[in-house]
């Protein structure tokens, strides 16, 4: 394959943030976004041609005989050359799941390109605004392409980077600029556990590179096979700490990496407060593209993964736990784009947990194909759910459901839309959240019956959730929007929901288990309609009926309930105080406990030192300026005593 | 009496010892100056009369002073410019006001 | 000969003592042009006829004639100089004590080598003398480097002493 247009797809948006960041100030905002947009869209268009060249054109290097689909790398360029052996390298690695993610980002990416003509329309800084998502979309494609781990992780800090500088853009606003430290510092504390992970991997296996990583032979054990089937991971057998398999132990620490970046429990605080930033960069990168990195991270290490039970039992736990705690929080936010942060996270969580569970031997990895599946639609309808808030917020000015209500008369356009968003997340056929979520139930009930009934449970409440959002919105009661009604969104905005609406109308049809498997096998998905998919329906409907009939009208119901859940509401509103916890924990004992006393030896013993010893040379050279007098005889004093003393040593020498 | 080296030394010895009191005591620039002259003149002869005493086959002690000389001479008259320069510039040739450079 | 040498070297001694301690600066200069007046018949002393003239010529034309020229651009005439504080002078005559002693002492602990009468020397013409100067294997190399030197001391005499 021709390497010039995958080199492509990195560099227009690489360039696209240098010439905005360095003309954007003398552009005007016209010219300004239309670069932006039109760059966005090559590089969308030479997305879709590498991807289609990769699932479609059938060559050799792609696909095999039978059908398998193969990682195919199409540069690696060395980069930095530490040693002979130690070699970071920069490349661009095509595989199903990097040519999906492509396809994402960019669709995304053009998609918000082109929504913030509209809604940041008149903003100061909108240049600098444009810069920092080329510069955004440049990283996540390139973490996305990574050939080896340390590509990745150079990108991830990227991706960090620009996310904190866009979370920050209204850097006026002092919640902005803290939402933005909060993120960076909780990702830069994910990110790591995410290094010690490298490290020890690459440690142990002597490489970085992911097609070495997943070279080891399918159906590899410790306990049966011997050491040629695990390739690399052979330094591996039989190291432990603490208890667990030193393999288990990176892979943990790498997912903690992911963790941070997907705000998985209980690293989410930064999530919802990241919803400061303008909200078609939370679309971006707050929903559909920078959070799901995790996801991505884990299944791009998935036959690792599968090597350790135990790394994937911790990723289960994890992701169900944050799944039903999202949603129960999302619940309650008033703020719209909390809910959708919470609803994020929770999918995200589904996500986690269908790579979690997932097994060569239930139905070929059901799972890991489920969750690239759900990446994929739940990109596509929370961007649509994101971009139709901010149609929202722009026309209401306000980020809380107790500024709109009846809004549907209004803003028909972002109403249709918003509702598929709202049914594709909730589950309902023929939308595509419907296929993508049964596949993952599916996976959970073929791994146990406890996650298969929790996630069905926390589907239930992510279809009661998004409709409470909905009928709030969009029904409930009309508050008084004085003279100045709201409106519809301008084109550039609307044309985004219109065709996010219908990708996540047709999405779910898309026979994905042809193009993405965990060992690139294709086969064929079936829905299990009676096992998983029909009582999955019920309990999304009966979420929405509790839904229709607590907040389709004004009434006191909400209240009742609220106060009749004996707290849980209140503490589900304060995000079961984790805000709270965190702050506890780094001012009273981080700071109080730990920071202080160094913050005294610093100051006290190191800066005492140094100012001991400054305070020292001070005196002495106090004491000693005299002798520079500038009077020339007390100079010739000191010489003659000088010359005496030597003229005195000479006689004495010769004489004696 | 037989003239000896050491009865040129001695004159030449007092002599140079006059040089360094004055150079030492006095505040004049100039006076320093002609305390220094008697310094060099002091080593001059030395240089002679040793060459003449102990080494008469060779000029080298008789050369020396003749550079000697010179050298004076020219440095003398360098001095001589700074400090009338000094002059115009402070008003004054006291060694003491003379101090700017010591930074 | 005797008698030449005893009024030469008290001559040397009172004048130079005289040089330092007069508090009129004009007259410290005239009494070190009779101090230069004394070295310069050592020389003559010595045999060296040409490195007396050369000290008359020089010292007693040039060097004092230049001192007495910046004593009267420096000063009034007849004014004298401020009496010496004891300190100052204490220090001083201590530091020519030292210098006297130990060089004294130097002085008198080889004596015995030194002594001798005056030697026979060559006499040594104006011709050998200049040949000597210039001669390759004589003291061309000094001779060059105090000419560039004076050159030097020339231009930075100019350089110094000019109105800006």
């Amino acid at each position: 394959m021709n390497p010039i247009i995958p080199l492509l797809i990195l560099c227009l948006p690489l360039l696209g943030f240098l010439v905005l960041g360095l003309l954007g100030p003398k552009m005007s905002h016209k010219a300004a976004g239309w670069y932006g947009v039109l760059s966005m869209g090559t590089t969308m268009v030479l997305a879709y041609i590498t991807a289609c060249t990769y699932f479609f054109s059938g060559q050799p290097d792609f696909i095999t005989e039978g059908g398998d689909r193969l990682q195919f790398i199409v540069f690696n360029q060395d980069w930095l050359a530490f040693t002979q052996s130690l070699v970071i390298r920069l490349g661009f690695l095509l595989d199903p799941i990097s040519a999906l993610l492509l396809v994402v980002i960019t669709t995304i990416s053009f998609c918000v390109h082109l929504y913030s003509l509209g809604y940041m329309e008149g903003e100061k800084g909108f240049q600098r605004y444009y810069a920092f998502l080329q510069l955004f979309s440049f990283s996540m494609l390139g973490l996305v392409v990574a050939t080896n781990i340390f590509q990745m992780y150079i990108f991830w800090e990227l991706v960090g980077a620009s996310s904190y500088l866009l979370i920050g853009f209204y850097y006026t606003r002092p919640s902005a600029v803290s939402a933005s430290k909060k993120a960076f510092i909780v990702t830069r504390f994910a990110d790591l556990g995410f290094l010690l992970g490298i490290l020890i991997l690459s440690y142990y296996t002597g490489t970085f590179n992911f097609t070495d990583f997943t070279s080891i032979q399918e159906g590899a054990s410790w306990a049966v096979s011997t050491d040629s089937a695990f390739g690399v991971l052979a330094q591996f057998q039989g190291a432990a700490f603490m208890g667990c398999s030193l393999l288990t132990w990176a892979l943990v620490l790498i997912f903690m990496g992911g963790m941070g970046k997907s705000a998985m429990l209980p690293l989410h605080i930064w999530l919802p407060d990241a919803m400061e930033g303008p909200t078609p960069v939370s679309a971006l990168i707050h929903a559909a593209t920078m959070v799901v990195a995790g996801v991505y991270l884990v299944a791009r290490l998935f036959p690792l993964y599968l090597m350790e039970e135990a790394a994937l039992q911790f990723i289960t736990v994890v992701g169900a736990i944050t799944a039903l705690y999202a949603a129960v929080v999302a619940c309650t936010q008033i703020d719209i784009k909390r809910v959708l942060a919470f609803s994020t996270i929770s999918q995200i969580a589904f996500m986690m947990v269908s790579l979690g569970v997932a097994r060569p031997e239930f139905h070929e990895g059901l799972g890991y194909m489920a969750s690239m599946f759900h990446l994929f639609t739940h990109a596509m309808f929370k961007a649509l759910l994101f971009l139709g808030a901010g149609a929202l917020i722009h026309a209401v000015h306000s980020n809380d459901y107790t500024a709109m209500g009846g809004l549907r008369k209004y803003m028909p356009i972002t109403h249709i839309t918003f509702l598929i968003g709202c049914l594709a997340i909730a589950g309902i056929p023929p939308f595509s959240g419907f296929f993508s979520k049964d596949e993952i139930l599916s996976a959970c009930y073929m791994n146990s019956t406890l996650w298969g009934v929790w996630m069905s449970f926390v589907a239930g409440l992510t279809a009661f959730y998004m409709f409470r959002l909905y009928y709030l919105i969009f029904w409930w009661d009309e508050p008084d929007y004085g003279h100045h009604k709201p409106h519809e969104a301008p084109w550039p905005m609307a044309l985004p929901l219109v065709f996010l609406a219908a990708v996540s109308c047709v999405a779910g049809f898309i026979p994905f288990g042809h193009f993405v498997t965990w060992n690139g096998e294709p086969y064929t998905i079936h829905i299990d309609w009676l096992g998983v998919a029909t009582p999955s329906i019920i309990i999304a409907l009966a979420g929405i009926a509790l839904a229709t009939r607590m907040y389709r009208k004004k009434n006191d119901l909400p209240e009742k309930f609220a106060k009749a859940s004996c707290g849980l509401w209140t503490a589900a509103h304060h995000r079961f105080y984790w805000d709270e916890l965190y702050l506890f924990v780094t001012h009273k004992i981080i700071f109080n406990g730990i920071c202080r006393p160094i913050a005294w030896f610093d100051r006290h013993v190191i800066d005492g030192t140094m100012n001991g010893l400054a305070w020292l040379a001070q005196r002495l050279s106090i004491t000693i300026r005299p002798l520079q007098s500038g009077s020339v005889q007390a100079y010739v004093y000191v010489y003659l005593f000088g010359a005496l003393l030597l003229g005195l040593i000479t006689t004495v020498c010769v004489v004696l | 009496m037989e003239i000896n080296v050491l009865y040129y030394l001695l004159p030449s010895l007092v002599m140079f010892c006059c040089g360094v009191y004055g150079f030492l005591t006095r505040k004049n620039m100039i006076a320093m100056l002609i305390s220094l002259e008697l310094m060099l003149n002091a080593v001059d002869i030395n240089f002679t009369v040793i060459n003449r005493y102990i080494y008469p086959e060779s000029t080298e002690g008789m050369f020396f002073t003749l550079f000697a000389i010179a050298i004076a001479a020219a440095e003398t008259a360098l001095a001589i410019a700074i400090i009338i320069n000094l002059y115009r510039a402070n008003k004054t040739v006291d060694v003491r006001d003379a101090n700017k450079l010591k930074g | 000969m005797e008698i030449l040498y005893t009024i030469v070297a008290l001559a040397i001694i009172i004048c130079s003592i005289l040089t330092v301690t007069t508090r009129k600066i004009l007259r410290s200069a005239t009494y070190l042009l009779f101090t230069l007046f004394g070295a310069a018949i050592i020389y003559f002393m010595m045999d060296y006829e040409f490195l007396g003239a050369v000290q008359i010529a020089v010292y007693a034309g040039g060097i004092v004639v230049l001192f007495v020229f910046a004593i009267l651009l420096t000063s009034q005439p007849g004014k004298n100089s401020e009496k010496l504080e004891s300190r100052r002078k204490g220090w001083g005559i201590l530091a020519a004590l030292a210098v006297a002693c130990i060089s004294g002492w130097a002085l008198v602990s080889r004596c015995c080598s030194l002594m001798g009468a005056k030697p026979e020397m060559e006499f040594l013409t104006m011709k050998k003398l200049g040949l000597e100067m210039i001669s390759s294997n004589g003291y061309l190399l000094p001779f060059e480097a105090v000419s560039v030197l004076l050159l030097a001391c020339i231009i930075g005499g100019v350089a110094v002493a000019r109105k800006r």
